[in-house]
């Protein structure tokens, strides 16, 4: 429960399948170029990450010296986008790393930052983008590999968000999700992984605070795509959580419902991260959507992980967000 | 509940693109070969010069950046004929060059293709081995 915590500005980078997206007139910066310009993947995920941080100051009209405290991550290892990123910019920082759910840990913890007086101004960014993180955990891009129709592309993305103690949506409440797993080790199918996660964070809520599903405009998970989003309805009804049209899915929305393309939908942390900061962001400030549920959902694997055959633990935090 | 769930890969139509189009890089290194012939090269050296086109062929492909595409489409059909393993080694090539010729694409080279080249070695060795003593009795 946050007494005074608000986000008051937003912005998104986005890629060039992504512009061509549902959300593509959304974004605050797309670029056709997967490169931005830079000389490598990874190099181009940081310029994406700092795009998006140097357009909320401009959008929030901030200095750098304003900001007390950066909080964010990504998908590469030692979470060097964002980390090359805040070097730039330069900033206090501190880097996460929950997978595709960091967008909403940095939210949870700049939230509680901010509430608690230990900051004035916090500024969650987060990452990811499809060629660094194919190549970090699948194969080179320009492999031949196959890939089965349950799997999600990872979204080309950068949402970066403001928490001060005012602002147009309020940050009321937040719950840390507990890892989990349900035996499933085929790291193609992680919006089945990452299901019983979401499942179980909601539901706790839900016991927690007395509230249901249909409290609320909006219960939106962070990247579960087609076969994620389909389980997790069912693990609900069975913990007797009737949840019928009310979940929604940001890997569903992002490249569409239809996921033309892209198999089973998107998936990164930037994806969650994008929608919430266009589509979402959005419809909260034109009171569209009064009071939402936002569940950054994320798989806690490596490449190595699951070569040996591990299980795949997944994680859940949600935020309670309000238009004010 | 979720391998219940997971939709498979459409077999039938994956087989007919693979047949197809590996049938049409089959005909392609036979013509190829007549091709050769008809230049006045030897059986055996048209065969290599075969080899060695699609490699080439399936390499430059990789670094236009089509193969991918492609291959998506046909599925085993390019993976199977000798370009599948010219795509396996150009492809990590070219995603390393970022991190210099040594450490990048001299160790990274054979990241998907290493696996084929050790078991292809070692399967060599054992029928090596099989051949060997196999002459010392029949022969």
């Amino acid at each position: 429960m946050f007494d005074k915590a608000y986000i008051s500005c937003c912005a998104a980078v986005g890629g060039a399948l992504e512009k061509r997206g549902p959300l593509g007139s959304l974004f605050d910066i797309t670029a056709e170029d997967s490169y931005f310009g830079m000389d490598s993947w990874e190099q181009a995920e940081s310029e994406m990450s700092r795009l998006s941080v140097n357009m909320l100051h401009k959008k929030a009209s901030l200095a750098e010296k304003d900001v007390d405290v950066m909080l964010g991550g990504d998908l590469l290892n030692q979470c060097t986008a964002t980390g090359f990123a805040a070097n730039s910019l330069p900033v206090p920082f501190l880097g996460l790393y929950n997978a595709c759910a960091t967008a909403a840990e940095a939210l949870l913890l700049g939230a509680s930052l901010v509430s608690g007086g230990h900051a004035e101004k916090a500024v969650a960014a987060v990452s990811s983008h499809f060629c660094s993180s194919e190549r970090q955990f699948r194969f080179p891009l320009e492999y031949g590999s196959q890939r089965p129709p349950y799997s999600q592309n990872t979204v080309t993305g950068a949402g970066a968000f403001l928490l001060e103690q005012s602002g147009a949506v309020r940050v009321t409440r937040a719950l840390i999700g507990k890892v989990t797993e349900k035996g499933i080790t085929d790291a193609n199918n992680m919006g089945a992984a990452m299901a019983p996660a979401a499942a179980q964070t909601l539901i706790s809520f839900f016991e927690l605070t007395g509230e249901r599903p249909t409290n609320y405009d909006a219960v939106v998970t962070g990247d579960l795509g087609r076969e994620g989003s389909a389980l997790l309805a069912k693990l609900l009804e069975s913990g007797g959580i009737g949840v019928k049209g009310a979940l929604d899915d940001c890997g569903l929305i992002v490249y569409g419902p239809e996921c033309r393309g892209v198999n089973a939908g998107g998936s990164g942390c930037g994806c969650s991260a994008c929608v919430l900061a266009t589509y979402f962001w959005q419809k909260l400030c034109k009171k569209e959507i009064r009071r939402m549920l936002f569940v950054g959902t994320g798989a806690l694997l490596s490449p190595r992980t699951v070569m040996q055959k591990q299980v795949i633990p997944c994680i859940a935090h949600l935020v309670e967000l309000e238009s004010i | 509940m979720a391998s219940k769930r997971e939709k498979t890969s459409p077999c039938l139509k994956n087989c007919l693109f693979a047949f197809l189009s590996g049938g049409a890089v089959c005909l392609l290194g036979q013509a190829m070969k007549d091709l050769f012939a008809l230049l006045g090269a030897e059986e055996k050296t048209a065969y290599s010069l075969v080899a060695v086109t699609l490699v080439f062929a399936a390499g430059l492909c990789t670094g236009l950046g089509f193969y991918d595409k492609a291959a998506r489409v046909c599925g085993a059909g390019l993976f199977v004929p000798i370009t599948g393993f010219s795509n396996a080694v150009t492809s990590p090539a070219i995603e390393a060059r970022c991190e210099g010729a040594v450490t990048g694409v001299g160790s990274e080279i054979f990241k998907i293709a290493g696996p084929v080249i050790v078991y292809g070695n070692i399967a060599s060795v054992i029928y090596g081995v099989i051949y060997y003593i196999y002459l010392c009795f029949a022969g």
